[in-house]
C-alpha cells in the first residue's frame, strides 16, 4: 500500500532536486574565454582572441597521432598568445557523431576548425556548407568546398629514409610493417619504405600484417611477434602506440618509433624515429585565417618545410647509411628528391612508373597496390 | 544495523522512484566529481541536463542519438523479458546496416530511378531482414547445439565488424574514394525523410515513437507478449502451459535482432548517408543500458534512451566547452546503472533499522 | 620447425591472460554467480598494476595491485548481487561499463609512459632443449603459475572438501544453506577470488604484455574469458585449452597474413571468433553434457529463506 512514509519523500527529494540543478544551470553566463577578458578601465579593450578549434579522432596522450597533432595547437597558442583562444575535443568518433561536435564547435564561435582524421571528411563538409565564414581544415582527405581545406604529410619521405637504415642493418633480408588499414596512405608508405630499402639492397623483402585497428597495444604487439617469427628483423608501424617498438626490444631485435619520439621506450631496439611535426602548418593556417589570405588550396608538407623528419638516429647505425640517409634529407630539404620516381613495378609484375618519372600527386593519392618485394595481395586490390 | 525485509507485493511508488532516485545519486557523484577536478559543479551537471536541450537544434539532435537506442532497447526488452539473454545487438545493428545500406548502395550506383516513398521502405525491411538474419544464428546455435546465447551473439558482434571492414575496404568500397574505406554517398532519394527542416532529424524517431506503442501493446496486451514474459519469469510454469521455449527463442532473437537491423539501416541511411567502418558508436551496447535504466517497459525505453543521449552529447560539450575529459561519460553511464540496480531492491524489499537481532535456528 | 616453435611460444603468451581471467570466471561461476563485468575488471586491474608497476619498478606489486584493484570492483558487484539480490546479468555489464570509463578516466596520467626494464625469463637448462625450448620453456613466471592454477583448481574443486562445498553451493544453494554452510559468504569469496584472477590478468596485459597503459588495453578479452568457461564445461584444464585455442588462432591469423595467404585480412581478423563459436556449439551440442557440468543456479538469485 501506498503511504506518505519515506519512500514519498524520497521520490518527492529526488524530483526536487533534478529540477533545482536544471534550473540552477539556467542561469550559468556564457561560457567564458580562455583569454582573459578585456579591461574595463582600459582607453581600447584587446579584441576578443581569435578562436581556433580542433577535433580529435584518438585520445591526445597516445603518443602518436593525436598526440603530434596536439603538439601543434600547443605550437599555435605559445607563438600567439592572448590572441589565440584554442579548444579541441578528443576520442571523437569518426562516424555521425562528428557533425554534431564540429557544428557546436562553430556555434560557439571558433573561426578556425581542424579536423584530424580522414573520417570527419563528410561530416565537416556538411557543417561548413552552413557557416560560410569559419575557415575548415580537414587532415587526410580530399574533398573541399570554398570555406574548407585540406592538408596532408608526406609520411613516405619519413618511411623511404627509414627504408634506407632498415636495408642497410637487416641480417634476414626481410622486414616487417604492421599495417593498420590498407588506405592510400598506408600503402605509401609501406611502398616506400620498401624502396628505401631496395635502393640499399635490391633482393629485400617486405611482410605485412594488418591489424585493423589505429590502436590496440596488445594486438599490435602480437602482430610483430608474429612477423619477428615469420624471420623479419626490422619492423616498422603505422599504428599508433609504442607496442610494435617494446615488441622488438623484447626479441632483441630492431624497430623505428612512429609519429613521435620513441627512443626511450626501446634503447636497444630504436634505429629512429619518423615523426610527424604539424606546428609549422598551424600556425600558417591560424595566420591565414586571421589575416585573411586564407583559401581554399591542398597542402601537403614533407621534409622540405619541416613537418617531416627521421629523428634520434640510433648511433649503432653504420655511417655509410647515415650519409646516405643525410644526403637525401638535403635532397628532399632542396626539393629535387622524389621518392616515387620511376621505374616502379607491382609485386603482380605489372610496371606502374615509367623509368626515371616522378610520381605526381594523383598517382600517389591513387596508390592501391604493393611494390614488387612485398609480400601478400592486397584486399583492396582489383 | 541496517536490514532488508521483503515486502508482502513490490511496490508501484518504488517503481517510479527508483530510477530517479538513482538519477539523483548520479547526479550528486557527479557534481563531487566535478568539483574535484576542479570545475563548477553546477555548470558541469548543466553541461550534461540542460545544455543538450537548449535549443531547437540540441532537442532534434538528442532526438537523432536516441532513436537508434530506443529502437534497439525496445527488441532488447523483449528479449530480456523472456530469459533470453542477447549481448549481440551491436552485430545486428551493423548487419542491418550493411544490408538496409547495401541496398542504397546499389540503388546509388545502379542508377535506379524511385521514388523516396518506395525506397525508403524497402531499404528500412531490409535493415530488418539483415539483423533478424544474423540474430538467427545465435538462436539456431543455441536452439539446436545448446551454445549459450550471451557467448555467440557476442562473438559475433566482432564478426560483423569485420566483414563491414571488408565490405568497405573491398567490394563496396567507392571506386572514386581514393581508396578510402567509404561507400558512395546514397543519392537523395535513398536516404529517410527528414522530419524537421534544417535539422538531421528524420522519420526514424516518428517510427519509434509509433514503434513504443506497439511493443506496449505486444507485451502487456498481447497473448504471445504474455507467453513470452512467463516463460522468462517461470519457466517450469510455462512449460506446464504449454508455451513453446522454441518458439519464445525464436521470437525474441527475431524481434530483437530485427529492431537493432532497422536501427542500423536508419543511421547508414540517416545521418551518415553512406556506409563506413564507423557506422556504430556502440549502440547495440549502450542500448543494453537503456533497456535496463528504462525497466524493461517500452515506455522507460524511451525515456532512457533520450537520458543517454544526452549523457553522450553532454560529455562532448563539457569536452569543449569545460575542458573535462572524455572518459567521464562512460563512468557516468555506469554509475547510473549500478545505482539504480542498487535502487531497485527496493521495489521488493525495504529497508529497516534493527538491533542485533536473534535469528531462528534455520531450519531443514 | 623454429617459427612453429614460436608461434606455440606467442599462443602461449597470447593465451595465458586468458586463462588467468578464465580461470577467475570459473571459480565465480561453480559457486553459482555470473560476472559479466569481467571486462571491467581486468581493465580496472591493467591500470592498478601499471601505475603499481610505473611506481614502484617491480612486477610482483604490480599483480598485487591487479589483484587488489579487481577485488574491490569484485566486492561491489558482490553485494549487489548476492546480498541485494539484483539481476546478475545487468549488475555485471555495469560493472563493466564503468570499468571502462573509470580505467580511462585514472589512467589519463598514464597513457605514453614507460616501465622500467625487465629482465626476460627462461627456465634453466630445459630452454635449452631445440625445438621445445623456444616453444614451451622462455615464458614469463606467470604463464607457467596460470598452467599451475588450472590443475591447482582441478584439485582444489573436484578433490577436496571445501571445493565440494562450492560446488554444492553452485549446484542447490538452498540445500547448502540448510546445512548450515554460509552460503552467501563463501559466494562472495569466490567472487573476490574471482575478480582478483581477472585483475592479475589485466596486470599482465598492462606490465609485461604490451607493456603500455592506453584506455580500452583488454580490447575485448574479458568477453573472451567469459566464452571460456562454457566452452570448457566448467572444468580448469580445459579452460587451458580454450584458451590457448584463442591465442593461437589469433597469432596463426596474423602469421598467415604475414605470409602472404590470399584471404582478405579481415577475414582472418575474425577466425578466432569464429572458431569459438564453432567449438561452443560442438561443445554444447549435447544437452545433457551441459546439464551435468553447468551450475545449477547460475545467475540465479539467492535469498536465504528463513
Amino acid at each position: 500500500m501506498f503511504s506518505p512514509t519515506k519512500r514519498s519523500w524520497l521520490k518527492a527529494a529526488a524530483l526536487a532536486a533534478v529540477t533545482v540543478l536544471a534550473a540552477c544551470g539556467k542561469e550559468e553566463p556564457p561560457p567564458a574565454p580562455k583569454a582573459p577578458a578585456p579591461e574595463a578601465k582600459a582607453p581600447a579593450p584587446p579584441p576578443a582572441p581569435f578562436k581556433a578549434a580542433w577535433v580529435y579522432v584518438g585520445p591526445v596522450g597516445d603518443a602518436g597521432w593525436t598526440f603530434a597533432h596536439d603538439q601543434g595547437r600547443k605550437a599555435v597558442e605559445a607563438e600567439f598568445g592572448a590572441k589565440v583562444a584554442t579548444t579541441f575535443v578528443e576520442k571523437v568518433p569518426e562516424g555521425a557523431d562528428a557533425e554534431r561536435v564540429i557544428r557546436d564547435l562553430a556555434v560557439q564561435g571558433n573561426k578556425i576548425i581542424f579536423a584530424t582524421s580522414f573520417g570527419f571528411m563528410e561530416p565537416m563538409l556538411k557543417v561548413a556548407a552552413e557557416f560560410p565564414d569559419v575557415k575548415f581544415e580537414h587532415a587526410t582527405g580530399y574533398k573541399t568546398a570554398p570555406n574548407m581545406r585540406i592538408y596532408d604529410s608526406k609520411f613516405y619521405e619519413d618511411t623511404y629514409l627509414a627504408g634506407i637504415i632498415a636495408g642497410t642493418v637487416t641480417k634476414t633480408g626481410t622486414l616487417g610493417f604492421v599495417g593498420s588499414f590498407p588506405i592510400p596512405e598506408v600503402l605509401r608508405n609501406i611502398n616506400a619504405f620498401t624502396l628505401g630499402a631496395q635502393s640499399v639492397n635490391p633482393k629485400i623483402r617486405t611482410r605485412v600484417v594488418w591489424v585493423n585497428t589505429w590502436f590496440d597495444p596488445p594486438k599490435e604487439s602480437e602482430a610483430a611477434q608474429s612477423l619477428l617469427n615469420g624471420g623479419a628483423d626490422v619492423l616498422l608501424q603505422n599504428t599508433d602506440s609504442t607496442a610494435v617498438l617494446q615488441t622488438a626490444e623484447k626479441n632483441g631485435k630492431l624497430a623505428f618509433g612512429w609519429d613521435s619520439d620513441m627512443s626511450a621506450f626501446a634503447p636497444n631496439a630504436h634505429l629512429g624515429s619518423a615523426i610527424v611535426d604539424w606546428s609549422n602548418y598551424y600556425k600558417k593556417a591560424v595566420r591565414d585565417a586571421m589575416e585573411g589570405t586564407w583559401k581554399t588550396e591542398r597542402t601537403v608538407w614533407g621534409v622540405k618545410e619541416g613537418q617531416n623528419d627521421l629523428v634520434k638516429i640510433a648511433a649503432s647505425v653504420p655511417e655509410d647509411a647515415k650519409k646516405k640517409v643525410a644526403g637525401i634529407q638535403e635532397a628532399m630539404k632542396a626539393g629535387t628528391f622524389e621518392v616515387f620516381t620511376g621505374p616502379v613495378v607491382d609485386n603482380t609484375g605489372k610496371e606502374r612508373l615509367a623509368k626515371d618519372a616522378k610520381a605526381d600527386q594523383d598517382w600517389k593519392d591513387k596508390v592501391d597496390f604493393y611494390v614488387r618485394g612485398v609480400e601478400g595481395k592486397l584486399p583492396t586490390a582489383k | 544495523m541496517l536490514r532488508l525485509e521483503a515486502r508482502p507485493q513490490p511496490s508501484a511508488a518504488m517503481s517510479i522512484a527508483s530510477p530517479l532516485i538513482a538519477l539523483a545519486l548520479t547526479a550528486v557523484i557527479a557534481g563531487c566529481l566535478f568539483a574535484v577536478l576542479g570545475k563548477d559543479p553546477v555548470r558541469g551537471l548543466g553541461m550534461f541536463f540542460y545544455e543538450p536541450l537548449n535549443t531547437v537544434r540540441g532537442v532534434t539532435e538528442v532526438a537523432l542519438k536516441a532513436t537508434p537506442l530506443i529502437l534497439c532497447a525496445l527488441g532488447l526488452a523483449v528479449c530480456y523479458r523472456a530469459n533470453v539473454w542477447n549481448i549481440g545487438a551491436e552485430g545486428q545493428f551493423l548487419l542491418g546496416a550493411i544490408v538496409g545500406g547495401g541496398v542504397a548502395l546499389y540503388v546509388t550506383t545502379h542508377g535506379i530511378a524511385a521514388p523516396r516513398w518506395v525506397l525508403t521502405p524497402v531499404i528500412l525491411l531490409a535493415g530488418i531482414a539483415g539483423g533478424m538474419a544474423w540474430a538467427s544464428i545465435t538462436a539456431l546455435a543455441r536452439d539446436r547445439f545448446n551454445a549459450n546465447e550471451i557467448l555467440v551473439s557476442l562473438m559475433l558482434v566482432y564478426v560483423a565488424q569485420q566483414l563491414l571492414n571488408y565490405l568497405v575496404f573491398g567490394p563496396w568500397q567507392d571506386p572514386q574514394g581514393f581508396n578510402f574505406p567509404q561507400t558512395k554517398t546514397f543519392v537523395t532519394e535513398a536516404l529517410l525523410p527528414s522530419l524537421v527542416p534544417q535539422s538531421r532529424l528524420h522519420i526514424g524517431f516518428a517510427i519509434a515513437l509509433g514503434l513504443v506503442a506497439v511493443f506496449w501493446a505486444f507485451m502487456f496486451r498481447s497473448w504471445r507478449g504474455f507467453q513470452l514474459q512467463v516463460g522468462g519469469l517461470a519457466p517450469d510454469a510455462a512449460r506446464y502451459a504449454g508455451f513453446s521455449a522454441r518458439t519464445a527463442l525464436w521470437t525474441a532473437l527475431l524481434v530483437s535482432g530485427g529492431m537493432a537491423g532497422l536501427a542500423g539501416a536508419m543511421e547508414a541511411a540517416g545521418p551518415l548517408r553512406q556506409l563506413t567502418p564507423h557506422v556504430s558508436t556502440g549502440y547495440g551496447f549502450t542500448a543494453i543500458i537503456v533497456c535496463f535504466v528504462g525497466r524493461l517497459h517500452p515506455v522507460g525505453c524511451l525515456f532512457a534512451g533520450v537520458l543517454l543521449s544526452m549523457f553522450v552529447i553532454g560529455g562532448e560539450l563539457s569536452q569543449s566547452r569545460l575542458g573535462l575529459p572524455n572518459a567521464l561519460t562512460g563512468v557516468f553511464q555506469g554509475l547510473l546503472l549500478f545505482l539504480l540496480l542498487a535502487c531497485d531492491t527496493l521495489i521488493n524489499y525495504r529497508v529497516r533499522w534493527r538491533g542485533a537481532h536473534h535469528r531462528p535456528a534455520a531450519a531443514s | 620447425m623454429n617459427e612453429v616453435a614460436l608461434l606455440v611460444a606467442a599462443t602461449i603468451a597470447s593465451g595465458t591472460p586468458l586463462v588467468l581471467a578464465g580461470l577467475g570466471l570459473l571459480v565465480n561461476e561453480k559457486a553459482g554467480v555470473l560476472n559479466l563485468g569481467a571486462e571491467g575488471i581486468m581493465l580496472v586491474g591493467a591500470i592498478a598494476g601499471f601505475a603499481a608497476a610505473f611506481h614502484s619498478g617491480s612486477e610482483w606489486v604490480a599483480f598485487a595491485a591487479g589483484a587488489a584493484a579487481g577485488m574491490v570492483l569484485a566486492a561491489g558487484f558482490g553485494v549487489l548481487v548476492i546480498w541485494l539480490g539484483t539481476n546478475q546479468y545487468a549488475s555485471g555489464l555495469a560493472l563493466s561499463l564503468f570499468g571502462a570509463g573509470f580505467s580511462a578516466f585514472v589512467g589519463v596520467q598514464y597513457v605514453g609512459r614507460k616501465l622500467a626494464e625487465r629482465s626476460t625469463f627462461e627456465v634453466p637448462v630445459l630452454a635449452d632443449i631445440p625445438f621445445l625450448g623456444p616453444a614451451l620453456f622462455k615464458q614469463h613466471p606467470l604463464a607457467y603459475a596460470a598452467v599451475l592454477l588450472a590443475l591447482a583448481l582441478a584439485w582444489f574443486l573436484y578433490r577436496s572438501r571445501t571445493g565440494l562445498v562450492l560446488r554444492a553451493i553452485g549446484e542447490s544453494p538452498d540445500s547448502a544453506h540448510s546445512l548450515g554452510y554460509a552460503v552467501r559468504w563463501i559466494r562472495l569469496a569466490a567472487v573476490l577470488a574471482g575478480g582478483a584472477l581477472c585483475g592479475v590478468a589485466g596486470a599482465f596485459l598492462s606490465v609485461v604484455y604490451a607493456p603500455l597503459w592506453v584506455e580500452g588495453l583488454v580490447a575485448g578479452r574479458g568477453w573472451i574469458a567469459l566464452a571460456l568457461t562454457p566452452f570448457a564445461t566448467w572444468r580448469p584444464a580445459r579452460v587451458l585449452l580454450g584458451a590457448y585455442l584463442f591465442g593461437g588462432v589469433t597469432m596463426l591469423q596474423f602469421h598467415l597474413q604475414g605470409a602472404g595467404v590470399q584471404i582478405p585480412s579481415q577475414f582472418l581478423s575474425m577466425l578466432p571468433y569464429v572458431a569459438t563459436i564453432v567449438v561452443l556449439a560442438l561443445i554444447s551440442r549435447n544437452p545433457a553434457w551441459i546439464r551435468i557440468n553447468m551450475p545449477a543456479s547460475l545467475g540465479k538469485p539467492f535469498h536465504p529463506s528463513a
